[in-house]
Order: C-alpha cells, then sequence, then structure tokens
C-alpha cells in the first residue's frame, strides 16, 4: 500500500497538482492570488500607467514644461489648448504633471531600492552574526531612528544645501535603519530555527547557509516592507521639494509645483490643488499594491 | 494508513561500515567523557553574569556499535542540550567525546566536518526543522552538495531516501513543507539525516510531537533503516514505553546528571535509582484493579541554575538522609559497557548510608514508603 | 522592575549622545566654511580669523563638540544669528506652540481612531470594516502639506469661515486660546495634522483588535454567554497596551514632523523655526531646534517602552 492513499493535508491556496507530483509551488499560489485581487490589480495598472507616462514623457506630452506664456497664465481646467489649465507662469499643466511623474517615481525608487541593499545588508550581517557586532550595528542605527524621518531629511538636505542628488542622499538615509531593523528582526528568527542548526549540522559554511537558507527566508519580509516604504518616499521628495530642497526650479516637479502655486490658490484653487492630487495618487497606488502583496505572500493565509 | 514499505526488489546496500569502521567491533562508536555545559544568566543593571544554568553537568556515557541508547529525563533535564553539545552545534564547556576511537576536535583529531558526515540529528519540531522555502528534495540534498556532490547526483540520493522512508519520490519531491504533514515532516527529517551517510543519528524527542499511530509508522521505519543501513541511534525521549521498545540499553537523566545507565530490561525491571522507579511509577497502567494512591514523584524538578547540594534528587527522595546532602553519589565506572550502574548511596556499602547495606536487594515501592 | 527602568534609561544615554553627535555635525555637512556664511563677501581674512575664534571654530572639532555640549547643558544653546536672541528660549516658546497644534490633533484623531480601528476589526471583511480601512489607507497617502491647502481652499477660499494663515489675528503674541476669534485660526492646522495619525492608528488598532479577536480567550467569553460588547471590552483591555505604544510614538513624531504644516500656516512652531533657520542659514538656531526636537522623540521613546512594560504583563522585566 502506497502513501498515495494517504490524505493531503488541507492547506488553503496549496493545489496537489495532478498525479506528476509537481506541487503547486510558493510563488505559484502568489500569482493566484493576485490575480483574484482587483483592488490591488487596478492600483497596479495605476503606476503602470504613470511609468510609463513617465519614460514617454517627451512623446506624449502636448507641450514643452517650460514653455512660460504671459497671456495664458493661470487658466482653469478645461481651457482650450490646456486640458488641465495652467500654472502662474502660463506652463501647462498636463504637460508638467507628466514629466513630474519621472522625478516622482525616481524620488520613489531609488532611495528605497539603495536602503534595502544597504540596509538590508547590514541587518543581515548583524542578525546572522549576533554579539558585539549585532549591538555596534542596531545602537548606530537605533541613533538614526532617533530622529523622525521628516526631521531628519529636512535636516541632512537643509544642511547639506539641498538639491537633487543630496535629498536622494538624505532620503536613503532616512530609510537604512527601519530597513537594516527588519532585516536583523527577520535573521535573527530565521536564525534560530532548527533547520538552520541542521544545515550547520550537515557541515555547512556560514556563507553557504546564508545564501542558500536565511537569504530566502529574509527577502520576502525585506522586500514587502521596502514596497510600503515607496509611498512614503514619494510623500517625503515632495515635501522636501515643497520647501525648496529638493529639485531646482524650473524642473518639473509636483512638490514644487505645489509650493510655487500656492500662492495663487484663491485665483484658481482647483488647478492649484492639482499637484499634490497627482502625490496623493501615486503614493495611494503604491500603498494598496504593496498591501495586496503583502496578503497575497503571507504564507499561512 | 500503511505507510510503503521499501519494495522487496529494492536490496539493502552491502554493509560498509567495514570500510569506514575504525575501532573494530569492540570498540564503542562514542565516547563521551566529563561533558559539562553551563548557560549564563545576565541580569542586574549591568547585565552582569549572576548565575549559569547547569545544563549538562560531568555526564560521561558510551554508545556501543549497533545499539539503540535511549535517553530519558523529564524536560529541563539537559536531554536536549547533550544532543546539542553533541553534535557540535553547542560548544562545550569541558568534557571529550570520542567517535570510534578518534577525539573530536584538537589539533590531530577529528574535525568537526568530519564527524559531521559520519553523525546526524533529528529535530523534535518537524516544522521548523525544514527551510519553508526550499522543496523538500532541496533539502535532503543540500547536505550531500555542501560535501562536493553534484546537484543531479544529490537528487538522486534525495529520491532514494524519499523512497526508504516510506515517501513515494513521484509525489513528494517537489512538495513544500507547509503541504506535509507531521509524520510525513519527520520523515522527510530522518531522510535528511540519512543524506549524509552517517553512522550515528540523535534522535531528539523526534517522535513526541506526533500522533500516536504516525509514531508507531515513523518508529517502524526507523527500526528497518537501522536494520539495513547499520546506523546506530541515541534515542532521546521522555515517553518511558517508547524507549523500551526501541532501545538496548538506556540512561536516566536528572538536573544535568546520568543517574543511572544500563540495559532497558535491567532497568525496567530492578531501577536501582529512586528517580528512576518513580519514573517507571509515574506510567499509569490500564487495569483499574492496580491503583495508586499517592503520586510517586511529587512537585517539580528544582532549577537547574541552584542544584541541591549533594545529590540533586535529594529534595523530592524519600530516602534522602544527611550523606545524600553532604556528598554527591558517583555513577562508578565498569569495563562491562552493558553494566547496570546507578549514582545513589543506597547502592554504595561504603556511602554511610541506612539503606545502603541492604543492596542488593531491590528497593521498596514507592508508594509502601509513605508513612501514615 | 526599576532595575529594569534604570537599565533602559542608561542604554537611552549613548544613543542621546549619538543624537547630539550628528546634530553638532549638521553644520560640518553645510558645503563651504561656515563661517564664510556668516560674512559678507568682502570680509579681510583677520575678520574671518576673529570671528573663527569668537566661535571657538579654530579648535579641533571633538574639542568643539564637547564644549558645545557642556554649554547646551547648562542652557545655553548660543545666540540666533538672525534674531539675536538666546535660542533655547526661542525654541522653547515655539515648542509650546508646536505643542498646542500636536495635542490638539491628537484629541481629534486619537478617539476617532480608536473607535474606527475597533468597529473595522468587529465588523471585519464587512462593510464598516472596507469604510474605516479606506479611511485609514487614504490618511497614510495623503501628503499632510497638500490636505492642509485643500483645506484651506476649502474652507478659507471657497467658504471663507477659517483663516488661511497664521497664529492669531494678532500674531502668537497675543493667541488667546480661549476666545473662538483667536481660536479658529488653529482649526485647520489641527484638522490637517491629524490626518495622518487618524490612518496610521486606525491601521493599527484594527489589526490589534482583530487579532485578540481571532484568539481562543474570546470563544471561551462567548461561549459562557457574553454578549456583543462585553466581548469588545475583554478584547480592548487586551490590544489598548500596544496601541497606546503607537500612540505614543505618533505623538511624538508630530511634533518633530510638524515643519510642513506650519511652513503653510505659517504657524510660529518648531518646524517653521526650523525652516527659517535653514533658509537664513541661521546655525546655532539649526543645532538648537534639532537638537530639542530629537532628544523630545528620545524622551518620548523612552517614557512609550516604559509605560509599555508597566502596563503589559506578558512583557519579561529586568
Amino acid at each position: 500500500m502506497r502513501d498515495a492513499t494517504l490524505p493531503l493535508p488541507h492547506v488553503a491556496g496549496a493545489k496537489q497538482g495532478p498525479l506528476t507530483g509537481r506541487a503547486c509551488g510558493y510563488w505559484r499560489t502568489v500569482g493566484r492570488r493576485l490575480r483574484r485581487d482587483y483592488v490591488t490589480l487596478s492600483f497596479a495598472s495605476v503606476i503602470a500607467v504613470i511609468a510609463l507616462a513617465a519614460i514617454l514623457a517627451p512623446l506624449i506630452a502636448p507641450h514643452d514644461p517650460n514653455a512660460t506664456s504671459v497671456a495664458y497664465r493661470l487658466k482653469p481646467i478645461g481651457y482650450k489648448g490646456f486640458i488641465l489649465g495652467t500654472d502662474e507662469l502660463g506652463r501647462d499643466m498636463l504637460t508638467r504633471l507628466i514629466f513630474g511623474g519621472r522625478v516622482s517615481l525616481v524620488m520613489g525608487l531609488v532611495p528605497v531600492g539603495l536602503a534595502t541593499c544597504i540596509g538590508g545588508f547590514l541587518g543581515l550581517v548583524a542578525g546572522f552574526t549576533g554579539g558585539f557586532v549585532n549591538t555596534l550595528i542596531m545602537r548606530i542605527m537605533d541613533v538614526f531612528y532617533a530622529f523622525p524621518s521628516v526631521l531628519l531629511a529636512v535636516a541632512i538636505s537643509g544642511a547639506m544645501g539641498g538639491g537633487i542628488t543630496i535629498s536622494l542622499i538624505a532620503l536613503t538615509l532616512v530609510f537604512i535603519p527601519p530597513l537594516c531593523r527588519v532585516s536583523e528582526a527577520a535573521t535573527t528568527q530565521i536564525r534560530g530555527r532548527d533547520f538552520v542548526d541542521a544545515a550547520k549540522a550537515s557541515g555547512a559554511s556560514s556563507l553557504s547557509i546564508i545564501l542558500h537558507h536565511v537569504l530566502r527566508n529574509v527577502l520576502s519580509p525585506v522586500l514587502i516592507y521596502a514596497s510600503s516604504l515607496i509611498s512614503v518616499s514619494i510623500l517625503l521628495a515632495a515635501g522636501l521639494s515643497f520647501l525648496g530642497l529638493g529639485v531646482e526650479p524650473p524642473t518639473s516637479d509636483w512638490g514644487l509645483m505645489l509650493s510655487t502655486l500656492r500662492q495663487s490658490i484663491y485665483v484658481q484653487p482647483v488647478v492649484c490643488a492639482l499637484p499634490g492630487a497627482a502625490i496623493f495618487l501615486c503614493s495611494l497606488s503604491f500603498n494598496l499594491v504593496s498591501d495586496g502583496l503583502r496578503q497575497a505572500m503571507d504564507i499561512r493565509a | 494508513m500503511a505507510i510503503a514499505l521499501p519494495r522487496p526488489d529494492l536490496q539493502p546496500p552491502p554493509t560498509t561500515d567495514d570500510s569506514r569502521d575504525r575501532g573494530g567491533k569492540a570498540q564503542p562508536l562514542l565516547i563521551v567523557e566529563n561533558l559539562r555545559k553551563h548557560f549564563p544568566i545576565r541580569g542586574g543593571a549591568l547585565n552582569r553574569k549572576i548565575a549559569s544554568i547547569k545544563a549538562v553537568d560531568d555526564v560521561s556515557f558510551v554508545v556501543l556499535k549497533g545499539e539503540t541508547l535511549g535517553v530519558v529525563g523529564e524536560s529541563g533535564c539537559g536531554k536536549s542540550t547533550l544532543a546539542r553539545v553533541l553534535m557540535g552545534l553547542v560548544a562545550q564547556d569541558q568534557g571529550r567525546i570520542i567517535f570510534d576511537g578518534e577525539l573530536v576536535g584538537g589539533p590531530h583529531g577529528l574535525s568537526l566536518r568530519d564527524l559531521r558526515r559520519n553523525m546526524q540529528i533529528v529535530f523534535q519540531d518537524s516544522d521548523s526543522s525544514l527551510n519553508p522555502r526550499l522543496s523538500i528534495a532541496d533539502s535532503i540534498a543540500y547536505g550531500p552538495r555542501v560535501h562536493g556532490m553534484s546537484r543531479a547526483q544529490a537528487l538522486s540520493l534525495a529520491h532514494d531516501l524519499l523512497r526508504r522512508v516510506g515517501l513515494d519520490p513521484a509525489l513528494f519531491a517537489l512538495r513544500y513543507p507547509h503541504e506535509l504533514s507531521g509524520g510525513q515532516k519527520q520523515r522527510v527529517n530522518i531522510a535528511r539525516a540519512l543524506a549524509l551517510d552517517p553512522r550515528l543519528v540523535i534522535l531528539d524527542e523526534a517522535v513526541s510531537a506526533l500522533d500516536k499511530s504516525i509514531e508507531a509508522q515513523v518508529l517502524n521505519v526507523l527500526r528497518h533503516l537501522k536494520e539495513t543501513l547499520n546506523l546506530t541511534y541515541v534515542f532521546i525521549s521522555h515517553d518511558l514505553n517508547i524507549v523500551r521498545y526501541v532501545s538496548d540499553r538506556m540512561l536516566v537523566m536528572y538536573l544535568g546528571e546520568v543517574v543511572e545507565i544500563g540495559p532497558t530490561d535491567a532497568i525496567y525491571r530492578g531501577p536501582k535509582h529512586p528517580y528512576t522507579k518513580a519514573l517507571l511509577e509515574s506510567r499509569l497502567g490500564a487495569d483499574p484493579r492496580h491503583r495508586v494512591e499517592a503520586a510517586p514523584l511529587a512537585g517539580d524538578a528544582p532549577s537547574p541554575v541552584d542544584p541541591p547540594s549533594g545529590c540533586r534528587f535529594r529534595t523530592r527522595c524519600l530516602f534522602a538522609e544527611d550523606v545524600c546532602a553532604s556528598k554527591a553519589p558517583s555513577l562508578g565506572r565498569s569495563n562491562n559497557h552493558g553494566a547496570h550502574l546507578a549514582a545513589c548511596h543506597m547502592g554504595d556499602p561504603q556511602s554511610g548510608h541506612s539503606r545502603a547495606s541492604l543492596a542488593p536487594a531491590p528497593l521498596p515501592r514507592v508508594a509502601d514508603a509513605v508513612v501514615c | 522592575m526599576w532595575h529594569y527602568a534604570i537599565r533602559r534609561i542608561t542604554l537611552a544615554i549613548p544613543i542621546a549622545i549619538g543624537v547630539t553627535i550628528i546634530c553638532f555635525c549638521l553644520v560640518y555637512l553645510a558645503p563651504g566654511d561656515p563661517v564664510q556664511n556668516l560674512l559678507p563677501p568682502d570680509a579681510t581674512q583677520a575678520d574671518v580669523t576673529y570671528l573663527k575664534h569668537a566661535y571657538g571654530l579654530d579648535q579641533p572639532v571633538p574639542v568643539q563638540y564637547v564644549k558645545w555640549l557642556l554649554r547646551a547643558l547648562s542652557g545655553d544653546f548660543g545666540r540666533s544669528i538672525q534674531t539675536n536672541r538666546p535660542v533655547l528660549g526661542e525654541v522653547l516658546h515655539a515648542l509650546g506652540n508646536t505643542l498646542f497644534v500636536s495635542v490638539g490633533a491628537v484629541t481629534v484623531a486619537f478617539p476617532l481612531a480608536l473607535i474606527l480601528g475597533t468597529l473595522a476589526a468587529y465588523y471585519i471583511g464587512r462593510a464598516p470594516d472596507r469604510l474605516a480601512t479606506g479611511v485609514a489607507v487614504i490618511g497614510i497617502s495623503v501628503p499632510n502639506y497638500w490636505f492642509a491647502i485643500v483645506l484651506i481652499i476649502i474652507f478659507a477660499v471657497e467658504l471663507r469661515v477659517l483663516p488661511a494663515a497664521g497664529m492669531g489675528a494678532s500674531g502668537s503674541a497675543g493667541f488667546n486660546p480661549l476666545h473662538w476669534s483667536e481660536l479658529r485660526y488653529a482649526v485647520l492646522p489641527v484638522w490637517a495634522t491629524a490626518l495622518v495619525p487618524l490612518g496610521i492608528i486606525t491601521r493599527s488598532m484594527r489589526a490589534t483588535v482583530a487579532d485578540v479577536l481571532s484568539q481562543e480567550f474570546i470563544l471561551t467569553l462567548r461561549a459562557k454567554g457574553l454578549g456583543g460588547f462585553g466581548v469588545l471590552r475583554h478584547a480592548l483591555r487586551n490590544a489598548l497596551p500596544q496601541v497606546l505604544t503607537v500612540m505614543g510614538l505618533q505623538f511624538g513624531y508630530l511634533v518633530g514632523g510638524s515643519i510642513l504644516i506650519e511652513t503653510i500656516f505659517t504657524w510660529p512652531g518648531t518646524g517653521f523655526l526650523l525652516n527659517k533657520a535653514i533658509l537664513t542659514r541661521d546655525i546655532p538656531m539649526l543645532q538648537g531646534a534639532m537638537l530639542v526636537l530629537a532628544l523630545w522623540f528620545v524622551v518620548i521613546n523612552l517614557v512609550v517602552d516604559l509605560l509599555q512594560t508597566a502596563i503589559d504583563p506578558r512583557i519579561k522585566r529586568g
């Protein structure tokens, strides 16, 4: 009598393939869950649209983002030739919003990406090594963690003089401590599990254990956390630009646009609120998609 | 719900221990001498070491080739720590481990890596023992690959081992741990332990977390593997019935020390240490005519941080006397590896214990010793 | 318990020292010589040397740091280059203004968030849950500076019921919170500030209460016949310690992160002060404000940590 007669344990979402024995792997389950999650899918397409528009900006924008015009200043939405109106210097809002998407996406993704690599690596080292190295790394992180992120970003940017590169550096520094913490917590938890001991008992070196066993278990919580930071990064970056610490004028940037249009809210309130709406939409989309990803990747659900 | 026994056409492998065996039949496979492991406790405002948990304290025993040595004791007696120290997962403070005549560690001895080719462990928690992100074939193949085997070879070895433990590779090789039941996972763990072709397998409460019926099947798998692969087992458990079923010899641990050691049947028929006797009497029988009024073993074990002076069992022992507090009894030594020894003053005529002269008469029943 | 408290406080000291080091080093991040930034371009070398000596900038950095720290500990944060008034006094006054808005925001946001979160968890999966979760997600996705502008557009520009900026009709000096004509200036800043904590705490409350409600002891209570609200009371008692931590941290965060809202409403709080200091490169003010804000956050963290250990019996002490 063979084991095929044993009833399978009922695990939600896990399907047994036909008798070929090819079980539905982890990623296939994640994919299937995502395909059914309409909210996540729709906002993922929003992100795709924004990204596409940002990449193709010079091709699809109706006007030149820097073309000023005294005659067409602060026109309302629906004005002939300028669908979303114009700003205080007569530049077309739609064009500037599309070009602004480039900066926002870069400022959202690059700092988080860099911080994930650096912070994740530091956390892995701290969690796996333990002892003095762990204490040293985590205490340094604690010092940076002691600052509210807005304050830290503003202070570093402000002290160093502002500008887009400085802002990227400042934001990366802001995100390294939380990512390092998540990575260290996950690594420490994994390290305490028996299969790491079993791998050690097989005679594997530490490097081999980290690469084959620890990394793939730590990667998913770190990436999920990182994806939730993207929306924060977009907000913070726009906030820095709002304060004048980000991009330099006349670059199209949503935060900077919001700041310069602020004086004109009595004239064209809706137009002046548009850049902020763009920031909101972008941030919301990343938030919902990252939430959806987290739920889909939850191995227990 | 039977498991698949290996098909009759699968020949047991030719016994390879002729090439691996160094010391000959008489040489014990494992000799443990004066093993000690204390864990420091830190506390106070400055986090200094204020005490230590004496998890394993001066433990010595041997494991003979081809036998199953049972290790029993209550929770907290140090069994699992012992297992981890033997595997080198936790470094011992003191003591020597000699594997088939070669000292482990040290400049000329057996390296840890080589030891791990010969000795493997199966843990209790089947869930945390497997990497949730690796298929079970990959988990099993990992060990051999670390030691240089090619991926294809390691995977075919993994398939072979799955068959040996009764899991059809066609159905199970590509599954993930969360798709298996507890019994199946433990069988995967056993297969993984066997992947490096060890000679000694330590089973740390390997069947404790399983349902009784599954437990029986896994034990049968273990027995079959032992016969076909010429294995030696150290079987750690708190379940006395199972230990009797599987072990040839056994040792009893209490608060980090070995209190009794000897052939299983001899111990079960005539325990020499009051603790062993109380443990055996704690097993409730199914016969309603034999009722027990008083619990044979009362209270909880004292903390391993501050064990009682002298004999550690004296606080719960009904026969404790002053000599038990002042002098710690020793297990004794014997050239006969199958000797039945107990660390108790009552068995030593020179100890000064009032009952010592009564040896070798059997101990009175604990229940009878209760004075009204 | 006290051992733990002492140990926790001693652990906070190196962190506080690290914070002071970072605040101090900000000056050296700035491009160019800090002194050159203070002087007019036609200053002579003698002027530069004199000023360097006056500010103690000609000594090695660690010595400067220690001197600065010692002065700061005795309350002397130097004088603002801009206003020539003592930094500490200005910062503390501004802190009071910021706290006014923060406390107001917290009073609005926290009760609402607790209710929404509890409802969401109790009716999980159904309409109230979706509504509350929607509010929460919006709360954390909306840039609070944009939200402030939208509020201004709605209430100050279109409806004209609330003022767009400033703290009181005659500035912060004459601000009297007991008069509605003054207090109305605080309404929009409070609402704008309240949005993000509302979102975060609703989410946190929902997750914690849902987690507690799914535990087995709730089943036991229901099996004994306890009705809806009774169960909820038990659940809340278990959920609150954890949420309290989040609330405390959010409150600390509000003070440190107030810069954007205060800039929009020209509310003379610490954030506004910081912004001004950055624009005018007022180094002593920048250092002083940063230090007070960061240390405030460290203290709040410490208090929250100790409170949680005191309240939650599951956390090991010592």
